[in-house]
């Protein structure tokens, strides 16, 4: 057995210098090489809408767009502080969650409120309530893996609040990338099906990070 | 800690030395004195330190980080040794009881940047700011005027908070 001031002699000789950004580059890269799998994978498999173009031009696609792609950078920015030992989940994240679900939620609530009650079958269902979320949630596995396996190398000791925290960028992600193949552009629809498609990664974050992120 | 990240290994060997003391005592306290996995853990609680300084913010209190640390490898032993067999139930009772090692560490922290200052309002924060006598009471025994000791006291805290924003503990 090593004694510790051994110990101490052999961590302290060939100190290397910390590395900038180090924190940062590590989840930047775990986390961009799930999210260019997912995206290879949306390409290759169905391949974006085919009237991508239009529907650039109208608010439906962007408001997805902000819908997932704020939810993606809240849970990016929890996971990134939650990588340390001291960290914590930064309150302008839970605003950011808190405002995002409250605006899509009262957009989706007009829509309904506005819609005759032979639309709100679809409003809700669209043509693809089944597989969205299921999709989404493929896309966001190589997303949550490469996320979890980038933060078992940093030091988060909240590990549940970690995990959910990799978990809702791994499911931000994968339903922005999904929003340029999905053609559903009702808010209702949005809302219900792309929430649980980030939903479901979030609560599997969560549940496996206390088994994976341990160090 | 800043200097080590910068590769500085003079400062390192000091601060792991340092950084061992006090995980000795923080694990003392917490699994008994003289109890056998002390040492086991001191050193895992280095090791972790070492390989996960990057993860250190110098912008933080360094003391913050090396806690959260050595409570993670605490509760992680604990946790391992209740899966081997089984501990009496007591062991865990201080895991939830208010942390005394973090105002410790604070304690340690300010009685440093304390020694920085003057020694007229340095005996002055403390007798107030941390031993909680009233202003009257130190007024009376150094033989400064009320008004005097608040002034000392207000500018002693507002170079302290200067230095805490320009610099780092450790």
């Amino acid at each position: 057995m090593i004694t510790t001031p051994d110990l101490i002699d052999t961590l302290a000789s060939g100190l290397q210098p910390k590395p900038p950004r180090y924190l940062a580059r590590r989840l930047g890269i775990g986390f961009g090489i799930g999210a260019a799998i997912a995206s290879v994978a949306m390409l290759l498999l169905w391949g974006p809408r085919h009237d991508l173009v239009a529907a650039l031009a109208a608010p439906p696609l962007w408001i997805k767009f902000a819908f997932t792609g704020l939810l993606m950078l809240a849970g990016l920015a929890a996971a990134f502080d939650l990588s340390r030992p001291d960290g914590r989940v930064p309150r302008a994240v839970w605003l950011v969650i808190a405002a995002v679900l409250l605006a899509m939620g009262l957009l989706a609530v007009l829509q309904l409120a506005n819609a005759s009650p032979d639309e709100t079958g679809w409003l809700l269902m669209g043509g693809t309530a089944a597989s969205c979320p299921l999709l989404i949630m493929a896309l966001a596995t190589p997303v949550l893996a490469g996320a979890l396996l980038a933060m078992r190398a940093l030091a988060p000791t909240q590990l549940t609040l970690a995990g959910a925290a990799a978990g809702l960028a791994a499911g931000g992600s994968a339903a922005f990338i999904y929003a340029f193949s999905c053609d559903e552009s009702a808010m209702p629809f949005v809302l219900i099906w792309y929430g649980l498609g980030m939903a479901i990664p979030t609560a599997v974050g969560a549940l496996v990070g206390p088994h994976l992120l341990r160090w | 800690m800043i200097e080590a990240l910068a590769g500085n290994e003079q400062s390192y060997r000091r601060l792991l030395t340092e950084v061992g003391n006090r995980l000795r005592a923080y694990y003392a306290r917490r699994l008994g004195p003289g109890h056998a996995a002390t040492e086991d853990l001191v050193q895992e609680a280095l090791l972790a330190v070492h390989m996960r300084r990057f993860t250190y913010d110098s912008e933080r209190p360094f003391t913050a980080w090396l806690h959260a640390i050595a409570r993670y490898k605490l509760i992680d032993y604990l946790r391992r040794s209740r899966a081997h067999r089984s501990l009496p139930i007591d062991d865990f009772d201080d895991l939830f009881a208010v942390d005394a090692s973090e105002a410790a560490g604070a304690s340690h922290d300010i009685g440093q940047l304390l020694e920085e200052l003057p020694p007229r309002p340095r005996s002055f924060i403390r007798a107030v700011k941390i031993d909680g006598r009233s202003i009257a009471e130190v007024s009376a025994g150094s033989g400064v005027s009320e008004s005097a000791v608040k002034v000392a006291i207000h500018r002693g805290l507002k170079q302290l908070a200067k230095r805490l924003r320009g610099t780092d503990a450790s």
